[in-house]
């Protein structure tokens, strides 16, 4: 990280407290040094601090070891992300088992497996127990999806992540970087090219399942969507894909979380992204 | 936007905000079975109380033309035990108790005389396979008239020759797409598709439609543990489609 670029940002900070601030010209230590030792001076908890604060007050230049960090994840995003996780992996491991009852997208006779899906990557223990699972994760499922998309659209954080028009030339660099060790794009945001098709390629997933989810449980009553999807047979074949999908997506989506390191993980659950790689 | 922010101040806030996600983790909790149990027995009721309240008694189930039927030979006979228990087709007889005005023994020839309607539906599996078949029966709600049932009363339920029992809402019952069938392409029910008598429901999943039929209840109870052959082993209760 360049230090240039925290010098510049310093007198904007709001989270130097204010008997600090005369202090500011002091040299900023290593940023990435931790400080432990003394209690903690808090702005926002002023009369939780021992009345002698100036006795109290620790060395300039550990007092002063900044950070930068950005607060990319809102709490919304990140419950609903736990519990879509939560439940995405109950819908998965549970709709394999129910799969395995009918394992194929032909006529019942004749009946040609297509896939024997082991019974140690399911839960459930028989079609009964799945469909329990899947009956009562399909809500939080849903609930976390349809609040996800809700508070990314009127909070206007869905700019950040949506992959749109002007980020398809930056995919292929980013491809290529990942895949191919092509050199690494510039970091101009949150999220890059790649990352935001992946991402809004998992709603499209989510959007689909539940879609299709919707007409599997009740073929009858939405016979209309049914239609729509081409059909009984499809539309089975259809939510299948859209779990294709996201199998696709999740192994890319941890390894890149275990190569990022521990502040990317912390960050989706504290909410802050300790020392981002972009700038602004 | 990125903040400048005190090492030990963005550790502090990072514990509190984990705090918030707490009850999130109380979801972990329900890895173990006996709570498990609870939470996935409570997510059913759930889906079968708004599967009831979603259900709409005047939309009826898609119908298919005589060229998308499968053939006879591809309707799967699916019993639970027995394919056929025997049941004497000459004196049989079905059943009638519980809020109706004229309980007692009904032929086959007075379901017969009511009106009789033949439907290409949909036959879906709680599996996921599916047939299109062909069914020619009397609709539920007429034979409910002819014995003088009690309509608002909550349930029917049936027991069969084969030991299977069933239980379905009145509102089910009483869609006009749910029928006692007795003919299946154009034939009377052979012994392996529930002779004489079964459910047909196009609303309802297969292992709603009992076979044998021998007693037809109308209650305002259903008995704990008796409420339908799978059911009481875990699947929905409800069964909607």
């Amino acid at each position: 990280m360049a230090n240039g670029e925290e010098k510049k940002m310093l007198p904007e900070s709001q989270a130097v407290p204010p008997e600090q601030i005369a202090a500011e010209n002091v040299p900023v230590a290593e940023a990435a040094a931790p400080v432990e030792v003394v209690p903690n001076v808090s702005k926002e908890s002023p009369a939780a601090r021992p009345a002698p604060v100036a006795a109290a007050q620790p060395p300039a230049e550990e007092s002063l070891a900044l950070v930068r960090a950005a607060y990319e994840h809102p709490l919304p995003i990140r419950i609903t992300h736990w519990v879509n996780a939560v439940s995405l992996f109950v819908m998965v491991a549970s709709g394999l088992r129910i799969f395995r009852a009918f394992p194929t997208f032909g006529p019942k006779i004749p009946e040609r497996v297509l896939l024997d899906i082991p019974k140690s990557l399911t839960i459930g223990g028989w079609l009964g127990g799945a469909l329990q699972w899947h009956f009562t994760f399909m809500w939080f499922f849903a609930a976390s999806g349809v609040l996800y998309l809700a508070y990314q659209f009127l909070s206007g954080h869905y700019r950040t992540v949506l992959f749109t028009a002007k980020d398809i030339s930056g995919v292929w660099p980013m491809a290529r970087h990942y895949f191919l060790f092509g050199p690494k794009p510039p970091v101009t945001g949150q999220y890059n090219p790649l990352q935001k098709l992946a991402y809004t390629s998992t709603i499209g997933f989510g959007v689909l399942s539940l879609l299709t989810g919707v007409v599997l449980y009740k073929p009858a009553q939405f016979s209309a969507l049914a239609w729509l999807l081409g059909g009984f047979h499809l539309t089975r074949l259809w939510h299948f894909a859209a779990m294709c999908g996201f199998l696709a997506f999740i192994p890319g989506h941890l390894i890149m979380v275990v190569l990022h390191g521990w502040s990317t993980f912390v960050s989706m659950l504290s909410g802050w992204k300790r020392e981002p790689e972009y700038q602004e | 936007m990125i903040e400048k922010i005190e090492d030990r101040e963005l550790k502090r806030r990072g514990r509190r905000q984990l705090l918030m996600l707490a009850p999130v983790a109380v979801l972990g909790a329900f890895a173990l079975p006996k709570l498990s149990d609870h939470l996935v027995a409570a997510g059913v009721r759930f889906s079968d109380w708004a599967s009831g309240s979603l259900f709409r008694s005047e939309h009826l189930a898609p119908t298919f033309s005589n060229s998308e039927v499968v053939p006879f030979s591809n309707f799967p006979y699916n019993g639970y035990d027995v394919t056929d228990p025997g049941v004497d087709l000459e004196n049989w007889t079905l059943t009638v108790e519980g809020d109706v005005q004229h309980p007692g023994e009904y032929k086959l020839s007075q379901i017969q005389a009511l009106l009789k309607i033949n439907q290409n539906t949909r036959h879906v599996c709680v599996e996921g396979w599916d047939v299109i078949g062909a069914f020619g029966g009397t609709p539920i709600s007429e034979f409910l008239m002819l014995v003088g049932a009690n309509t608002s009363a909550r349930f029917l339920e049936v027991e069969c020759a084969d030991d299977y029992y069933e239980s379905i809402d009145m509102p089910s019952a009483l869609h006009p797409q749910s029928l006692l069938c007795y003919e299946m392409y154009g034939q009377p029910l052979d012994r392996g598709h529930g002779a004489p008598l079964r459910l047909q429901m196009p609303t309802k999943l297969g292992y709603k439609q009992a076979k044998y039929l021998e007693t037809i209840r109308v209650t305002n109870v259903l008995r704990a543990g008796k409420t339908g052959y799978w059911e009481d082993q875990g699947y929905s209760w409800f069964g909607g489609l």
